[in-house]
């Protein structure tokens, strides 16, 4: 069996996971990563993509509220490229307890946080299609954040550097020497083997799966899985965030994401064996649905591509609580004053936001324990596309031969990797993905640079597949692609596609009414009608199975 | 942000009919089709108004896209709106002067002779082509001397005599270029005893809208629509219109594409085919001689969208004796002023081949089309006659 060393390991490729592995890689720390799936396939990819300003957590948590602020500051300088600074709005419709507002004025203003009321007419002139009976409206540094090109460029900056990662690999075992953890033992799924790794600390950062991977070492970790349900809209119905001024709860929170708009988010125990596979419920649909009209008339009338839903990582750490209540602060546990189990630190809880905060505080911890002084570094390097801003109208003009949403697309996307991407050679500007403008070279890229395994993984680097058609016209093209630029057969291609549309399907389904169905019934037409795909899957062997 | 009604781009099922059925994205690949330039870069429009691409001028709004259309997407209002967002900070003089139809016209009816010797001058077309990019290769289309509105000035009086009678929007081409077209309508309407009005009409604004002046043709929709509404609103009686360009404007484009209401006049447009075709159906025909001619038929794109190609067709069944041959529906690629332009003429032209190339193997006493700028366009690439249905019946009314 294949044997791997290291000085640290990391479980989970996660926002915190790639976090921890990148303030690992810039304090000069040899670190490995396995990730069990795809970079940002968990929680940090099931959210709404808000870059928090603070405010939501002010009355409740001012804890959270001042890290959120602190960290919506770095993350605006060294993530520019996954951020795009929209800014907030609290806005209180006449049946919200009006006196909220005031509350939370006061509360922002103690964490820090730069809010400011303006008025009505201001607001309707920022948000047209914003319910206009609106009463107060505040303003609050909010922006968006995306989840995928964060996780990603982390990785990447991280693998530059020296870094090794596997994903599509599993840990099957964690490796115990007495009272110690000393490696992990692993399956990746792509390669069809089994192989150990050994290192000097490892970092669980595996969130709401810790739970899973410490329970048959003995080590007792407690999580408390509480699903939280988004939808997503066709297009962009609010150009900054929209928040509901009152107490947290469904429905009350719009966040414009790339093309897409977000209405989130429901709040809902699950029991913890339906982690791996959890499903939107008819009635959180209704409720977001309802309480989004309220906000914004408008959605009623749009169609909803999707709907999708994530895991919070919460830890129990006492009694029954309610999912919105526990705090989202972050939990950082040394296995040894815990379980008496050395070299083994999980960090946990916390939120998307503050990924990079709980990476210091874990690798500061993996520093004490291997005995090495360095600082974190990550509050000043900026991630892999962000060192400069790169979107201005001049910018778009030097890209020959491609058209300006393709330009400004992958702009958006690969921040200053565009260049790489959008080099004036003729082959490959086509159009792979239409609806996200993804052009071919931006998949070989992805592929060759972003450690894209399958169409799955590439639609979280590039978008391919998320826009209104849901891989209807952009998921054979990838496939073929697969084959052309990665090491893929046809057979496997084929699979990849069978899985990739599985996957698109999942989302679609609980929205099937209006233009999604008809669109879902076009999708079916082409694959099920043309290519007959639900025939090809017989005689496939099942590759990836567990030892 | 957008408004709630311009939604419509959200219905699109991405089938891609609409570009297979683009005669621009067929023949060129600087246009990536009405699909690309339509409801899937709006999405990014939203996002970012800086992500118009230039490649939205391409398109030449035949509207050929949005009859194709299964989810009712109005595809070619969608580009035309980028568009004029992106042509509006330019000084285009070329663009200027075509969009100005009535401006112009009006001066060059004064000194037609003049002016239609220097457009046919090889000096003056090098002029236009070298400086206002006009292609060199294009007839420019001839002016009548004086205008219809001063012919029709010694006709009104004839025109109260009868019992029922329509408004008549003659529009620029009539006006200025060829009034023998006015004339035939107004002598086929008295045929079936009906009076013919006009009113103080400005250009329907298509010439705006396609060239990016969509305030001037906001204005022009508002002034017309106005004096209609006063002219119909005690008799009630219908908007007839020669022009299938100008028809369509007026009863869907303005509320469309220039967002002004014309709920006053819509129920009254019709285009004079469908029109006459009513009439015909209701009352007597006129007494008609046989023609004994074949004809080609081509029905204009415009006309097709706005569901009225049909009556022209019946209609020109009802002439004795014409052998009628309808062409295969094709844009014919001049699309008002876009096919005159240097940087669109090969495309234009490549558009209209098989057009032509139909055409020529019917070999045709006559062609018929309801569209002046088809004509001009089908004038210049065969060795056919083109004229409009109107006139072929008034040839056939005794």
């Amino acid at each position: 069996m294949k044997k791997i060393e290291t000085d640290v390991i990391i479980i989970g490729g996660g926002a915190t996971g790639s976090g921890v592995l990148r303030d690992c890689t810039l304090r000069g720390i040899k670190a490995v990563l396995v990730e069990k799936d795809d970079i940002a396939s968990g929680t940090t990819g099931r959210n709404h993509g808000l870059l928090h300003s603070g405010a939501r957590y002010a009355t409740k948590d001012p804890v959270s509220a001042k890290e959120c602020i602190a960290e919506n500051r770095i993350l605006k300088k060294i993530a520019r490229h996954c951020i795009e600074d929209t800014g907030g709005l609290f806005v209180t419709l006449p049946e919200d307890d009006q006196g909220y507002h005031d509350m939370l004025v006061r509360d922002c203003l103690n964490a820090g946080i730069d809010c400011k009321e303006i008025s009505i007419k201001d607001a309707l002139r920022k948000e047209p299609n914003l319910n206009p009976s609106i009463r107060k409206a505040l303003k609050v540094p909010d922006a968006t954040i995306d989840p995928f090109r964060l996780a990603a460029s982390n990785i990447m900056d991280s693998v530059e550097r020296g870094a090794v990662v596997f994903t599509h690999t599993e840990i099957t075992q964690l490796i115990t020497n007495q009272n110690s953890l000393t490696g992990v033992r692993c399956f990746d799924r792509h390669r069809d083997e089994n192989f150990e790794i050994y290192g000097k600390v490892t970092v669980n950062a595996s969130g709401i799966w810790g739970q899973k991977i410490c329970e048959p070492a003995g080590i007792g970790l407690k999580m408390y899985p509480s699903k939280g349900s988004m939808l997503i809209i066709d297009y962009r119905i609010n150009n900054v965030v929209i928040n509901r001024c009152r107490k947290p709860s469904s429905g009350d929170i719009f966040v414009p994401g790339d093309t897409v708009s977000l209405i989130g988010t429901t709040s809902k125990k699950i029991s913890y064996d339906i982690i791996d596979e959890p499903v939107v419920d008819d009635d959180e649909i209704k409720i977001l649905l309802d309480e989004g009209e309220k906000l914004i008339p408008n959605v009623s009338k749009t169609r909803v591509l999707r709907a999708y839903c994530g895991i919070r990582p919460l830890v129990a750490l006492s009694g029954n609580m309610d999912g919105r209540d526990i705090s989202r602060g972050i939990i950082l546990i040394d296995h040894k004053e815990s379980d008496g189990i050395e070299n083994f630190i999980t960090i946990t809880g916390g939120k998307l936001m503050t990924y990079r905060l709980m990476a210091e505080k874990a690798t500061n911890l993996v520093c004490k324990k291997l005995n090495i002084k360095k600082k974190c570094l990550t509050r000043k390097t900026p991630i892999p596309g962000s060192e400069k801003i790169f979107f201005n109208k001049r910018k778009l003009k030097p890209f020959q031969g491609f058209s300006n949403s393709v330009v400004g697309s992958t702009i958006y996307r690969h921040g200053t990797r565009a260049e790489q991407i959008l080099q004036s050679n003729k082959k490959g500007s086509g159009l792979i993905c239409e609806c996200e403008m993804v052009t071919d070279r931006e998949v070989k890229y992805a592929i060759d640079n972003q450690l894209v395994k399958d169409i799955v993984d590439l639609r979280r680097r590039t978008r391919t597949g998320m826009g209104p058609c849901q891989g209807g016209q952009c998921a054979y093209r990838s496939a073929g692609l697969f084959t052309e630029y990665g090491e893929t057969k046809g057979e496997e291609a084929v699979k990849m596609l069978i899985d990739f549309l599985e996957e698109r399907w999942k989302g679609v389904k609980p929205t099937l009414w209006g233009d999604s169905l008809r669109e879902a019934e076009f999708t079916y037409w082409i694959y099920q009608g043309l290519f007959g795909i639900g025939n090809l899957t017989k005689g496939f062997g099942v590759k990836g199975k567990r030892e | 942000m957008i408004k709630l009604e311009n939604i419509s781009f959200d219905h699109c099922i991405k089938c891609t009919i609409c570009t297979v059925y683009c005669p621009v994205a067929r023949v060129t690949n600087m246009y990536p089709g009405p699909k690309h330039s339509g409801p899937d870069a709006e999405r990014l429009r939203i996002k970012n108004p800086g992500l118009i691409d230039p490649s939205v001028k391409y398109c030449n709004n035949c509207k050929r896209c949005e009859i194709a259309c299964p989810s009712d997407v109005n595809i070619a209002t969608i580009i035309r709106n980028a568009d004029s967002k992106i042509s509006i900070k330019k000084i285009r003089i070329r663009d200027y002067i075509m969009s100005r139809t009535d401006f112009v016209g009006n001066l060059a009816t004064k000194v037609s002779t003049i002016i239609n010797a220097l457009n046919s001058s090889l000096p003056v077309k090098v002029f236009l082509d070298l400086f206002l990019k006009i292609s060199i290769k294009k007839t420019l289309p001839e002016y009548a001397y004086g205008t219809f509105r001063q012919w029709y000035k010694h006709q009104s009086k004839y025109q109260t005599s009868y019992k029922e009678n329509v408004v008549f929007f003659h529009g620029c081409y009539v006006n200025f270029n060829d009034h023998e077209l006015g004339k035939d309508a107004i002598k086929l309407l008295n045929s079936i005893n009906i009076g013919v009005f006009i009113t103080k009409e400005k250009c329907c604004g298509v010439p705006m809208i396609a060239n990016g002046y969509i305030k001037r043709a906001r204005k022009n929709a508002k002034h017309n629509i106005k004096t209609l509404t006063e002219a119909t609103k005690n008799k009630k009686s219908k908007i007839v219109v020669t022009s299938s360009t100008c028809a369509f404007a007026l009863k869907q484009e303005y509320p469309e594409l220039l967002g002004v209401k014309n709920d006053t006049i819509a129920d009254r447009i019709e285009y004079i085919t469908t029109y006459i075709y009513r009439k015909f159906r209701k009352c007597d025909t006129p007494p008609m001689k046989p023609l004994n001619i074949t004809a080609a038929y081509h029905p204009p794109c415009h006309l097709e969208r706005l569901g009225s190609a049909v009556y022209t067709k019946e209609l020109l069944k009802i002439i004795p004796g014409l052998n009628l041959k309808v062409l295969h529906s094709e844009c014919c690629g001049i699309s008002g002023t876009y096919g005159f332009k240097k940087e669109y003429y090969p495309i234009s032209q490549k558009i209209g081949e098989n057009l032509f190339r139909q055409i020529d193997s019917i070999n045709p006493d006559i062609v018929i089309t309801d569209c002046e700028t088809c004509k001009w366009q089908i004038e210049m690439n065969t060795s056919f006659e083109v004229v409009h249905p109107v006139t072929l019946l008034a040839r056939s009314i005794l």
